[in-house]
C-alpha cells in the first residue's frame, strides 16, 4: 500500500498476508498468517486435550492440581450448555464446549502478537454456517413439516405464505449476523491496536497493555460467550419444546 | 466524466466517516440497556451476576449495527471496491 494512514513514517499493518502460494486445480492458493495461527491454536489446544486426557486416565476420587482445571472447565461449559438449552443441551455440550475453547483462544492469541484467526471472515463464517446447518438439521428433526411451514408463514395464516419470504430472508440473516459480529469485534480489536503501536511508535509502552485488557481480553471474551450463547439460543428455538 | 484516482480514493474516505455515524445508534443503545441495568441492580441488589451476564449479552447483540458501519468504513478505505 502506497499511501500510509495518516501519512505517518511508520508501518501500520493489520493485514493478512499470503506466506506462499501453490496451485489447486489451476487456482492459485496462499497459505497466509492466518493458516499459521489457527495451526499454533490447535496446536496449543490439541496439547492441552492430550495433557488432559493422560491425566484424566489415572483420576483421583479427590481431585487435585491439574485435574481440578480440567474438572472445573468442563463443568463450567456443561453448565452453560445445560442452563440455556435445558434438557436437549446434554447432546450440543461437546459442539458448545469444543467452539467455545477454540473461538476464545483465538481472540486470546492476540495478546502473543499473533493476529487472532477469528479477524479473517473465511474463519468466523464456517463458524456461523454450522450453526446454520445445526439449527436447521435439528428444525427438521425434531418437528413436523406442517408446523415448519405454519412457523415460516407466522404472522399470516398457513394458506397464504405471503410473509415466507421474509421469513427465509431472516433465517439467511443468521449466520452473516453471527460471522459478521465476531469478525468485525475481533478485526476493530486489531485495527486499534495496530494503530496503537504503528502509529505512535516509541510512545507505545506499557501503557497498551491497558488497551490489550480491553480489546483482547474483555472483549474477545464476550464475544465468546455471546456466539455460543447465541448458537445455543437458536437451536433450541428451532427444536422448540415439541420433546423434550 | 473521467475522475482521477486520488478524488475516488478521498471520496471513500468521507464515505468511511460517513458510515461510522452507525456508532451513534449502538452508544446510546447500549447506554440506555447499561442505565436499566443499573435500575435492576438498584432493586435487587441479589441478582447483579443474572443481570450482568444478560445486559452483556444484550449489549453485545446490539453493538452488531454499529460494527457493520465499522466493516463497511474497513472496506471502503483498504479494499477500496470503487476504484477502477
Amino acid at each position: 500500500m502506497k499511501v500510509g494512514i495518516l501519512m505517518s513514517g511508520n508501518e501500520v499493518d493489520f493485514m493478512i498476508h499470503g506466506l506462499f502460494k501453490y496451485s489447486f486445480f489451476g487456482h492459485e492458493v496462499w497459505i497466509t498468517t492466518s493458516h499459521v495461527c489457527i495451526l499454533i491454536v490447535m496446536l496449543v489446544i490439541i496439547g492441552f486435550a492430550i495433557a488432559a486426557n493422560v491425566k484424566m486416565r489415572h483420576a483421583e476420587e479427590i481431585p487435585t492440581g491439574f485435574q481440578n482445571v480440567v474438572e472445573l472447565i468442563v463443568e463450567k461449559l456443561d453448565g452453560m450448555t445445560d442452563g440455556t438449552m435445558g434438557k436437549s443441551g446434554v447432546k450440543f455440550r461437546n459442539y458448545i464446549g469444543t467452539i467455545f475453547i477454540f473461538i476464545l483462544l483465538s481472540n486470546l492469541s492476540g495478546l502473543l502478537g499473533l493476529r487472532p484467526p477469528t479477524a479473517d471472515y473465511g474463519v468466523t463464517l464456517p463458524l456461523g454456517l454450522m450453526t446454520f446447518t445445526l439449527i436447521h438439521f435439528n428444525t427438521f428433526k425434531h418437528n413436523k413439516l406442517k408446523d415448519i411451514w405454519k412457523d415460516k408463514c407466522s404472522p399470516l395464516p398457513p394458506w397464504l405464505p405471503i410473509w415466507l419470504p421474509i421469513n427465509l430472508i431472516s433465517d439467511i440473516a443468521v449466520p452473516i449476523s453471527l460471522s459478521l459480529r465476531l469478525f468485525a469485534n475481533v478485526l476493530s480489536g486489531v485495527v486499534m491496536m495496530a494503530l496503537v503501536y504503528g502509529l505512535i511508535g516509541k510512545l507505545a509502552l506499557i501503557w497498551p497493555a491497558f488497551l490489550h485488557i480491553y480489546l483482547d481480553i474483555f472483549s474477545g471474551a464476550i464475544q465468546t460467550y455471546v456466539f455460543c450463547m447465541l448458537t445455543m439460543t437458536y437451536i433450541a428455538n428451532g427444536i422448540g419444546d415439541s420433546e423434550a | 466524466m473521467e475522475f482521477n484516482e486520488n478524488f475516488i480514493r478521498g471520496c471513500s474516505a468521507i464515505g468511511a466517516g460517513l458510515a461510522l455515524i452507525a456508532g451513534i445508534g449502538p452508544g446510546v443503545g447500549q447506554g440506555i440497556a447499561a442505565g436499566h441495568a443499573a435500575a435492576a441492580v438498584g432493586r435487587n441488589p441479589g441478582a447483579k451476576s443474572d443481570i450482568t451476564s444478560t445486559m452483556l449479552l444484550g449489549q453485545a447483540v446490539a453493538e452488531t449495527t454499529g460494527l457493520y458501519g465499522l466493516v463497511t468504513a474497513l472496506i471502503l478505505m483498504f479494499v477500496k471496491p470503487l476504484l477502477p
